[in-house]
């Protein structure tokens, strides 16, 4: 493996502009590493060509001093995000073949930086999953292994991808999305920082939807600075989403390295859950340790309406997605299947297209919003929402910021979730309250379990206030000095 | 809700009453679509008024169009409803290849406009009152083209999108006459506004017509609707059959079933679509895409405090201004254009005169031609022109006409016609009593007639007539042949 691949993206972003190596040289190497990390299955496409050409640009603009914030770093892209003229298909098949005009504000933004663009990042399909095996191309491989086992385990999910190549030295730092916790989990399974920001931070316009009013995209990055350096390039108010939040982007990066000293750090007891191995447990302890010895007040709260998250996410997450799906009929785009009728042409479509986790969700969907139902179920649904902001507001009140562990385990072996949808939604436990409260979360490596594999610790903020968790995730970050790396097997 | 006892339709058991309620679907006069840039126009190229949104890309959201919303309240003003200062947006879930979204960007629980009242004229001139119950923005779908290609229906996107008011009355109408009243009070208020241009034809007005029909005093009946009715005839003709049909079903011993009805105007009857259970249910939900559309009060009182002279107000003051007749004032009033186009001509001139020639000679000729006011040939100006010419005596009223003739076919100003074509009034007093003085002395018998029943007048005014072309000043004659005559003016 080159060196050029064992730099952060900070350290790359120096070393291109001291002209240490070229950007071409740089891009080169992760495309080198990616053909080599294939049976890994982190990238659904490859644009070498569309990297050298942007590379080549980039060394231009660094031969003539006109420096953009990410000129020549190379990134992957979550094929949630559409790109324009390099097929998108949010991993189904249904999209297969679908190559649109036009490019997503974020993605869009990481270009105007000067970001390289390397490929399209696996994910489950729709970003439906937790483990990445919903994907029409087959689930992504996560590049770390149990000490002394060859068995195969997931990267999680949905931005399994964009997490395994980060953690592999794919990509410098990718793209992801997050709507229940699919940056923060994956992020947590293979040892890599991710970031949800608040809701209405990132546009999404562009990317494709999945569940609305929850979905917001972030960076999945090697270290808390990089991910702070991607998350500026990647926010802003977008005019074309009118969920995006007219405000300003600080710059997140000179958070990273303040004193955390007086911040109050809640520890809600509700998610000390029945059955948390003891290893997340030690973990999450010893980040409050961390914490108390950076100069931080840890104060225990409550979010007394934590255990009906996960219900109300998987009817509301549901009932967006079933209509936000429905747009793909086989009429304008997409796969279509023949059919007698119109009716047998929409259901031969979608049955060939969606694959089986997406049609659950789109039945479960449809299901809580008919009639005679909505009542109970989506309705329901929203007033639990609203109490489980109200919980984090009152929490704000006491604290700056929120400790918990990111996911309930490290990386499960793959065929493990698949076979029981329930233990899969319940890898989101800890992460979809943020979701349903529309706050920024950050997951940054903790440390490893005894087999060796790495776990996340979550910081969850006030809405609009990521910079406090890239403060305190650098802390973490610091005090953990997580330095481990999966053992090249591929 | 009638001011009278309700008209009622005879069956063969006795009178039955015809319950009736309307949902009007107004496009928004809009350079854009509801929630994406693309344009709006009518007869564009098949798909070629379509954005990524509209086509539902992967990814593409909407975003409201604030002249839509603008439209909307200054409609919901103008139907003296409530402004609801916060409304929301709802999804209608439904799979159709003209809604290429799966869903239609409605709002089903909260609309932007609430409740409201119409006051409208029947054909007799008595008033009645339509309850509004909701006015509420859509967005239109596309259209299915089943009759271009035998074996594929074609899906034509241009009108995906388009903004759409919804307009809903409440069932206070009892004939297809107040139906039909209604649409056309509506349409002309609409058109007042700017907010809809109204056009049937192009389908930017549609209507669904809610029927049922019950004894006299009794409970309403099951209603049932009857789709996109776009034309006032078609509405007249739907509410007949539809109601002669329940009529028919009931007094046989029948039940009336809930569903949804099509007019097939070729038959002139209506047909079934779907019945209550075929109905979709559509999933209705808020579109998280969308915030909640949150108005400023200060915003829709400036709204309000611009808005036209609507139709009502502006009748009142034709009657009060220009002493008009209620039936006249009602008749310019009711078009905004004519109402222009009336005091526009009516500025320093005699209005009751001029209101005769707008909606006489002037109506007459535009509908000959089948145009609009806007395309008259014959301008304001022109018409002010005119009834200044009578005014000042230099053409009589008769002779006025023959100029309106001349102006229609483009032959220039008024004025200029009378001199071109020397139809200038006689006025000359010696001249003309040359001419009297010898037609009396011609015509011994009749001015002895004349002497015995001075009604008998006109004979020799018809004479003065004939001898000067129509070009003598009618009051002079008259004037001048009574005293050569020695008779008094049977008027007094």
């Amino acid at each position: 493996m080159s060196d050029l691949l064992s730099l952060s993206l900070t350290e790359a972003l120096a070393g291109l502009s001291s002209r240490r190596f070229s950007a071409v040289e740089l891009t080169e190497a992760y495309l080198a590493e990616m053909t080599a990390a294939r049976p890994l299955n982190a990238y659904v496409l490859e644009t070498p060509d569309q990297a050298l050409a942007m590379a080549r640009e980039s060394d231009a603009r660094i031969a003539r001093g006109e420096l953009r914030p990410l000129e020549g770093a190379p990134l992957g892209i979550k094929d949630l995000f559409c790109t324009k003229g390099v097929r998108s298909t949010a991993a189904s098949k249904i999209l297969s073949n679908f190559v649109p005009p036009y490019e997503s504000t974020v993605s869009a933004q990481l270009w105007r930086d000067g970001a390289v663009m390397l490929g399209k990042l696996n994910l489950d399909e729709f970003a439906m999953g937790s483990s990445n095996e919903t994907s029409a191309f087959g689930p992504v491989i996560n590049p770390w292994r149990a000490e002394g086992s060859n068995r195969a385990l997931s990267p999680g999910g949905s931005s399994g991808g964009s997490a395994a190549a980060v953690s592999a030295r794919l990509a410098l730092g990718a793209t992801a999305t997050d709507t229940g916790g699919s940056i923060r989990q994956p992020a947590s399974l293979t040892g890599t920082v991710g970031v949800k920001p608040t809701y209405g931070r990132c546009s999404r316009w562009g990317v494709v939807a999945f569940a609305s009013s929850l979905d917001q995209a972030g960076p999945i990055a090697r270290t808390v600075a990089d991910a702070a350096l991607l998350l500026r390039s990647m926010s802003g108010h977008d005019p074309k989403d009118s969920t995006s939040l007219p405000v300003e982007v600080p710059d997140f990066t000179a958070a990273v390295g303040k004193s955390p000293k007086g911040l109050r750090i809640g520890v809600p007891k509700e998610y000390r859950v029945e059955g948390m191995p003891a290893e997340i447990e030690a973990l999450w302890s010893q980040g409050v340790t961390w914490l108390k010895d950076a100069g931080c007040e840890i104060v225990e709260v409550s979010l007394p309406h934590t255990r009906y998250a996960l219900p109300a996410y998987y009817i509301i997450a549901p009932a967006e997605a079933s209509s936000n799906l429905a747009r793909y009929d086989g009429m304008r785009y997409g796969l279509r299947a023949p059919g007698d009728s119109l009716r047998e042409v929409y259901e031969a479509s979608r049955a060939e297209g969606f694959g089986d986790e997406v049609q659950r969700r789109v039945m479960i969907g449809a299901y809580v919003l008919s009639a005679g139902y909505y009542d109970a179920y989506y309705l329901k649904a929203q007033k639990v929402r609203r109490r489980i902001a109200d919980d984090f507001t009152a929490a704000f009140d006491k604290v700056d910021a929120l400790l918990t562990p990111t996911a309930p385990s490290a990386a499960f072996a793959l065929g493990d979730a698949k076979a029981d949808p329930v233990a899969m939604y319940l890898n989101d436990i800890f992460t979809v309250t943020v979701n349903l409260a529309g706050l920024p979360a950050i997951s940054v490596p903790g440390g490893l379990d005894r087999t060796g594999l790495p776990l996340g610790l979550q910081l969850i903020g006030r809405p609009l206030d990521e910079e406090t968790l890239f403060t305190l995730g650098a802390a973490v970050e610091k005090a953990a000095a997580f330095t481990a790396r999966p053992d090249r097997w591929w | 809700m009638s001011d009278m006892t309700p008209p009622t339709i005879e069956g063969a058991t006795g009178p039955w009453e015809v319950v009736l309620g309307l949902e009007v679907h107004a496009q928004v006069a809009s350079r854009a679509k509801l929630f994406s840039g693309a344009a709006v126009g009518f007869g564009g190229a098949p798909n070629s008024q379509v954005s990524l949104v509209d086509a539902a890309m992967p990814g593409m959201l909407p975003v409201i169009n604030r002249r839509c919303v603008e439209q909307a309240v200054i409609t919901g003003l103008g139907l003296n409803a409530k402004i609801n200062l916060w409304s929301r947006f709802d999804r209608k879930n439904y799979f159709y290849p003209d809604l290429p979204q799966g869903y239609q960007i409605s709002q089903y629980k909260d609309p932007i406009v609430g409740e409201g009242v119409l006051e409208v004229e029947r054909d007799d001139g008595s008033l009645f009152s339509v309850r509004i119950e909701r006015l509420h923005l859509e967005q239109d779908a596309g259209k299915s083209i089943h009759d271009i290609d035998p074996d594929h229906t074609l899906v034509d996107l241009n009108r995906a999108g388009t903004a759409l008011m919804e307009i809903v009355s409440y069932p206070d109408m009892r004939s297809s006459e107040e139906a039909a009243a209604y649409v056309r009070k509506l349409r002309s208020i609409l058109r007042y506004l700017g907010t809809c241009d109204g056009d049937l034809e192009k389908g930017n007005l549609r209507a669904d017509v809610n029927v049922s029909v019950r004894r006299p005093g009794e409970p309403y009946g099951t209603r049932c609707e009857i789709k996109n009715v776009n034309s006032y005839r078609y509405i007249q003709q739907a509410i007949e059959f539809e109601a002669r049909r329940q009529i028919a079903i009931l007094e046989d011993g029948g039940t009336i079933d809930q569903e949804t009805r099509l007019f097939d105007p070729s038959k002139g009857e209506t047909r079934s679509m779907r019945s209550k259970e075929e109905a979709q249910d559509y999933r209705y939900f808020p579109d998280p895409d969308l915030l909640p559309l949150e108005l400023d009060p200060d915003w829709v009182e400036a709204i309000r405090a611009a808005l036209p002279e609507l139709p009502d107000a502006k009748r009142a003051r034709f009657v009060s201004q220009y002493g008009l007749t209620a039936y006249d004032a009602g008749v310019l009033a009711a078009d905004r254009a004519r109402a222009d186009f009336f005091e526009t001509a009516a500025a320093g001139r005699d209005a009751k005169l001029v209101a005769n020639w707008v909606t006489n000679e002037l109506a007459a000729g535009l509908t000959r031609d089948g145009l609009e006011i806007e395309a008259s040939p014959v301008s304001a100006v022109d018409i002010a022109d005119l009834v200044r010419l009578i005014e000042e005596g230099v053409i009589s009223s008769k002779i006025a006409r023959e100029v309106f003739e001349h102006m229609w076919a483009g032959e220039g100003a008024p004025s200029a016609i009378v001199e071109a074509r020397g139809l200038r009034q006689v006025s000359d007093v010696g001249a003309l009593e040359a001419l009297i003085e010898a037609l009396i002395a011609a015509n011994p018998g009749q001015a002895a007639a004349v002497r015995a029943k001075p009604q008998a007048v006109g004979w020799f005014v018809g004479q003065v007539m004939r001898e000067t072309g129509g070009k003598a000043n009618p009051g002079a004659v008259n004037q001048i042949l009574r005293a050569k005559l020695g008779v008094e003016d049977p008027a007094g």
